[in-house]
């Protein structure tokens, strides 16, 4: 396994410059996630306009892994509705976590970038701490959520 | 006993052949993602020389039965042991008697046991437990249910900078409200070397009682509980080449016999009835149950082994090559050490611009490196710092330059694929 197929460079650049990385003032959703052992943190902001993200950002603090995968997952997002959201993370899940195999590399577009990380059990966490804030985001669930 | 691992220099230094001496740790002879091991992560576990393992299946294979209850051979020799190994661990501290020593799982229990035993009978609404800022989670937490369950209050001593206590707030907050104060002799998260017999001596001058939290002290130093004048000593096996599951409680004699027992059950006490019990004498008055006897044989080896290496010569190995690992990391462009004291031991903690401390661990140990990545226990360290996690790479006396460079190396790989 080289470390490339790891830290891929869409992933450096997405960590070095993260995409909607921004508070949404009038958000119609939000959720802070928080695994406290490694310090990672981030809060995710929705708009949701007739059933679809119309808009979807975060800010926060954490790994190259957790921020590149926030930042991908508010790009791959927005239009999105909330069942397709929804499917994108049971997807994504699929993918950090099982083989390859029944995982949809179409759909997941540019996230599919994310799957070096299922070599590395002890990161999955870092890559899906944003997905469950986001999932806590549309459930509006208050308390922060954590994958530890 | 095995031929002596150092020599002593022509300046008489004590010198270590760590050649030699790695080859006693089966462990390190690993390779690691097709590189060499380099085990720099000695302050959550150290790595156990073939003696502790030994001693641990002869144990098992030859003497393997129940302390202090049978009359047969295999209870006798086991019981024999395990109490051979606590004086063994007595004279390792230098402590008064060998019911002094309790054994315990750990420094987390050892410290538990103080605060509720102790902590539970004695505190009061007002009184004062004096910590500081650089504490491992393990001496905070115990500190802080016992205030809850007792009405008393928690003092915290700010430290500087450099990661030391200011001895002037330190001394400040102690007052006749202080009841006890509680420090660690060595800072797992920063390497600081606490002055624990000023800061005994200045809790007793205003009557308050120490406890030092010597988990990380221990694998590293001499360490003689008397001259400290510490009240309690705290340790844990498995920093300092012995086994998981075994640490020991110091304390001394004239408080444990005044402290009430902490958890009830078999061979803590002389005679039960349902009327009421008579506790055992120290010191099983603090160990109930069937303890971990195989550990403290473990214990017990370590110590020995740790006595045939030399603790002297592993103090000044260990001070030479920490100098190295600092000169190198600070040649890494935008490292910056968390913990500069004066008085620093066997640790190096830092944090690199642009790479975040898992990213770090992660990609080190693809070279074999494994160093810790995070808070260390002490999230209020990190919290001083501004920082949400460090990279640490802690060091044993089998540790050598060569290893530090194959960390610096894979520093400037991450650096590379993060540049
Ligand atoms: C300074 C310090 N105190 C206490 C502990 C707790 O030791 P243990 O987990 O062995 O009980 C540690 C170990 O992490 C430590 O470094």
């Amino acid at each position: 396994m080289d470390l490339r197929d790891l830290y891929q460079d869409i992933i450096v650049d997405h960590n070095r410059s993260p995409r909607n990385f921004r508070r949404i003032d009038n958000a119609t959703r939000m959720a802070q996630g928080y695994n406290p052992l490694c310090g990672d943190k981030l809060v995710i902001y929705i708009t949701l306009k007739d059933g679809a993200i119309s808009d979807v950002s975060f800010q926060g603090e954490g790994c190259a892994i957790s921020t590149a995968s926030a930042s991908l997952m508010t790009e791959v997002l927005k239009g999105k509705t909330e069942a397709e959201a929804e499917a994108l993370f049971d997807n994504m899940h699929r993918l950090l976590t099982e083989d390859a195999h029944g995982v949809d590399v179409d759909e997941l577009g540019k996230l599919a970038a994310l799957e070096g990380v299922r070599a590395y059990p002890t990161r999955v966490k870092c890559a899906t701490l944003c997905w469950h804030t986001l999932q806590a985001a549309l459930e509006e669930v208050d308390e922060p959520v954590t994958t530890e | 006993m095995s031929a002596p691992h150092s020599a002593t220099s022509a300046n008489g230094v004590p010198t270590l052949d760590v050649a030699r001496l790695r080859e006693d740790f089966p462990i390190l002879g690993q390779q690691i993602n097709g590189r060499p091991l380099v085990y720099l992560d000695n302050a959550a576990t150290s790595q156990k020389p073939v003696a502790v393992i030994d001693a641990i299946a002869r144990y098992y294979r030859e003497d393997n039965s129940n302390v202090h209850r049978g009359v047969h051979a295999l209870s006798e020799r086991a019981t024999a042991a395990y109490e051979a190994a606590r004086e063994t661990v007595r004279g390792f501290l230098n402590a008064a008697s060998s019911k002094e020593i309790i054994f315990t799982r750990g420094t987390t229990e050892a410290i538990n046991l103080v605060a509720q035993a102790w902590g539970r009978s004695t505190l009061q609404p007002g009184d004062e437990v004096l910590i500081t800022h650089m504490e491992h989670h393990s001496n905070i937490v115990p500190w802080q249910m016992v205030c809850e369950q007792t009405g008393a209050t928690l003092r915290v001593a700010p430290i500087n900078e450099r990661g030391e206590v200011i001895m002037d707030e330190f001394e400040r907050l102690l007052g006749e409200r202080t009841k006890l104060v509680a420090v660690g002799h060595v800072s797992n998260a920063l390497g600081t070397i606490n002055p624990v017999a000023r800061m005994i001596e200045l809790a007793h001058a205003h009557e308050a009682l120490a406890l030092v939290d010597g988990a990380q002290a221990t694998p590293h130093m001499v360490v003689d509980v008397q001259a400290l004048g510490a009240d309690f000593y705290a340790l844990s096996g498995h920093k300092m080449f012995g086994p998981t599951g075994i640490g020991v409680l110091y304390g001394r004699e004239a408080l444990l016999d005044a402290m009430p027992p902490w958890q009830g059950g078999g061979d803590m006490i002389k005679a039960v009835s349902f009327e009421g019990t008579l506790y055992s004498d120290l010191p099983y008055k603090f160990e109930a149950g069937t303890p971990h006897i195989a550990g403290g044989v473990g214990l017990g080896a370590a110590v020995d082994y740790l006595a045939g290496v030399g603790r002297e010569a592993i103090a000044a190995y260990e001070a030479e090559l920490l100098a190295y690992t600092e000169a190198r990391l600070q040649e890494v462009d935008g490292l910056r050490l968390i913990g500069t004291a004066e008085n620093k031991a066997a640790v190096a903690s830092f944090v690199l611009e642009g790479v975040h401390a898992h990213d770090l661990g992660t990609i080190v140990d693809h070279h074999g490196v494994a160093i810790r990545a995070g808070h260390h226990c002490a999230m209020p360290v990190m919290e001083f710092f501004g920082v949400a996690a460090t990279s640490r790479a802690s060091l044993a006396f089998y540790n050598t330059r060569e290893e530090i460079d194959a960390l610096v190396t894979a520093l400037q790989d991450a650096q590379r694929i993060f540049g």
